[in-house]
């Protein structure tokens, strides 16, 4: 029988350690696919978060390296530095990048520093217990907005991938979900096109990935993927915010 | 050897240079621009990498990242940069990763202002950010010190596998002095084979600063006490200068060190028998040393350019047995020679009581 | 013989359900008996009803499926 589907090698084998339902899983199951047919697993350093997936490096079959929390890209900086000719990506949730470690992400990208960086947006603070996010919609209740996130409060929900797109260093930029095979497909090569641009030496490369938790979301995986279909895509929306042909060191 | 004249800031960046440093990562913050200004164009000639980072938080972390590829790096910085700094400094401590971090101490606390002080004594010596932690710091006390300590700081940093500070100041930043860059030959170092540079064709490898194992935590910080009273019993440095048999031990470090040796000489021929203890290295605390030195002395005079933060480990190490005074200032405002001889001379006038 | 054949890793499982609703034969149900983490896997009923399109491992989150087909 020929192979439909098999778990990538690149992914070790072992249960995840997250919630039922949690895309984490599916998430770094591409990312592994896609260093794996790049062939590029013996070269990548990936920088892990702090967040649900702060194990990561217990699951992806490369070199890792888990700092403090936000400065994931800072880190991933100081690698690509020492070892330019390595494959660096750093995998971060939603308050890691886009709350504590905004600054470090804004100028990893304006530097058009050769890394790419897998942004995993659930809505939500998830391994402290479901507190509000930057990405937290209008509206969505969490631990510590316990009457819906009001704007007059605590402002609005951030689009890192569109802040990002507008600087001049980074070269990809895209918005996936992986709630069905086909956005799974997408997803995928997006992926793999973050990864290129990053070896092509053109610039800096970001997948934001929406996500969901049921767990903090409250809700079935079902619930929390159909959710994350009607609440999320329409304030995220999927697609390509950004690529660049050309070379960004070439090309001022 | 051939002597060059030059200033501090610029002194640490060469022998940085020379010590096989090849990254460098910083903030501009007065008084230490010289070092990211010298690095800037000196590291490029070597194939070295100078990025300035957009805070200290993160010029910190990418020293975090460069370490944990086994390469020599560095970054510098004064008092409030510093503190930006710790969370970083924590987190390389507890992976065990080494680097140098030069501190060209101003005066605090907030904001502070840029003239030289001491008052990063404990911020440097004690920790500094969360967790049970120490970094090894060194306190040069003339430029040319600054040289020789910089290529023991990455020495040691590579040894223990532990972040080193430098702790000077901004007077010893900005002073000019003749300095040779004597290469000092070091014993050689273990192979870094815990550095992260890809798997390649041998198995994974992973550098984190965490464990939520209850033991496994504790067993990484039982190591780490260990690795530092191996460093007691192995590193600790001090210079001693003056009468053997002294009334008064004068104790002081880096900037306020030379300042007490102007103390001995001019005390000597005002009839003191006065000597100085300058330690060398502030963590490992050159404890048993000072110990031996404060018998049969009178007393003992500390002076800092902070309001009395090194006093607190002299007292430890005497445990009362010799009354300690303290004369400190703080702020930028730097005690002078003829100020401490009255004040010497008014303890023995005073016959010293406890 | 069946066309295709679904390979479950019971043990990797939480039981997350999403496969099941990926699945556009409807083969794919929660089973009766928990696994050694006490989740309870799915299972398939009816693997001569499978056309191995993989969408049930496509979709899972735990990377527990794998799909064969002629």
């Amino acid at each position: 029988m020929k192979v439909v589907f098999e778990r990538p090698k690149t992914l070790l084998e072992k249960p995840f350690t997250y919630c039922p339902g949690c895309h984490h899983g599916l998430a770094q199951r591409l990312i592994a696919e896609v260093i794996e047919e790049l062939g590029i697993a013996d070269r990548t350093i990936g920088v892990g978060p702090i967040g649900c997936s702060v194990y990561i490096y217990e699951f992806i079959d490369v070199d890792f390296v888990v700092g403090a929390h936000g400065r994931a890209p800072a880190i991933a900086t100081g690698i690509k530095r020492s070892l330019p000719d390595r494959v660096v990506f750093s995998y971060q949730g939603d308050g890691d990048i886009a709350a504590i470690g905004t600054a470090e992400i804004i100028h990893v990208a304006n530097r058009g520093e050769l890394i790419t960086s897998f942004f995993v947006n659930n809505a939500v603070f998830g391994m402290t217990g479901g507190q509000m996010a930057p990405t937290t919609l209008l509206g969505q209740k969490t631990k510590t907005t316990p009457l819906g996130r009001d704007p007059q409060v605590h402002g609005f929900p951030f689009r890192l991938g569109e802040c990002l797109s507008v600087l001049e260093g980074s070269a990809y930029i895209a918005r996936v979900a992986l709630t069905r095979p086909q956005f799974i497909r997408q997803a995928k090569e997006c992926i793999r096109k973050a990864f290129l641009t990053q070896m092509e030496g053109k610039g800096f490369s970001l997948i934001e990935i929406l996500s969901p938790c049921p767990t903090n979301w409250g809700m079935s995986p079902k619930e929390a993927v159909d959710w994350l279909e009607e609440k999320m895509i329409p304030y995220f929306p999927l697609g390509e915010l950004k690529v660049k042909g050309c070379n960004s060191r070439e090309t001022p | 050897m051939e002597k060059i004249l030059m200033r501090g800031n610029e002194a640490v960046a060469e022998a940085a240079v020379r010590a096989g440093c090849r990254l460098y990562f910083g903030y501009p913050i007065t008084p230490q621009n010289e070092i990211s200004e010298y690095l800037s164009f000196r590291l490029p000639q070597v194939g070295g990498v100078f990025l300035q980072a957009e805070s200290e938080v993160a010029a910190i972390h990418m020293v975090y990242g460069a370490a944990a590829t086994g390469a020599r790096v560095m970054t510098s910085s004064s008092g409030p940069g510093v503190s930006l700094m710790q969370e970083g400094l924590s987190c390389l401590a507890a992976a065990e990763l080494p680097c140098v971090v030069v501190n060209m101490s101003r005066g605090g606390p907030g904001v502070g202002n840029i003239q030289p002080a001491q008052s990063d004594y404990f911020q440097a010596v004690k920790g500094g950010g969360h967790g049970d932690y120490r970094l090894i710091v060194l306190a040069p006390s003339t430029v040319q010190e600054l040289v020789d300590l910089t290529y023991r700081a990455f020495y040691l940093a590579d040894k223990y596998r532990n972040p080193v500070e430098i702790l000077g100041d901004g007077m010893l930043g900005q002073m000019m002095e003749p300095v040779t860059f004597r290469e000092p030959e070091f014993p050689p170092l273990p192979p870094k084979d815990w550095a992260i540079r890809g798997k390649g064709s041998g198995p994974r490898k992973w550098v984190v600063c965490l464990d939520l194992d209850p033991k496994g935590l504790e067993a990484l910080n039982l190591k780490l006490q260990r690795k530092y009273r191996l460093l007691e019993e192995q590193e600790t440095d001090y210079d001693t200068f003056g009468d053997p048999e002294p009334e008064i031990l004068l104790v002081g470090f880096g900037t306020v060190g030379r300042i007490l040796k102007s103390v001995v000489r001019e005390g000597k021929k005002e009839g003191l028998k006065l000597a100085l203890f300058r330690p060398i290295t502030l963590f490992p605390f050159p404890k048993a040393a000072l110990f031996e030195k404060a018998k049969g002395v009178k007393g003992i005079l500390v002076v800092e350019m902070n309001l009395g933060q090194m006093l607190e480990d002299v007292e430890l190490v005497v445990r009362g047995k010799v009354p300690v005074f303290f004369l400190g200032h703080t702020g930028g405002v730097i005690p002078t020679v003829s100020e401490i001889l009255e004040y010497v001379h008014g303890l023995l006038k005073e016959e010293i009581r406890v | 013989m069946p066309r295709a054949r679904v390979v479950i890793n019971r043990e990797f499982c939480k039981g997350c359900a999403l496969c099941t609703y990926a699945c556009p034969r409807g083969i794919l149900v929660i089973s009766r008996d928990f696994n050694s983490r006490g989740y309870y896997p799915v299972m398939v009923t009816d693997e001569e009803q499978c056309a191995g399109c993989g969408f049930c491992a496509q979709v899972c989150p735990d990377v527990a499926i794998a799909v064969y087909r002629e």
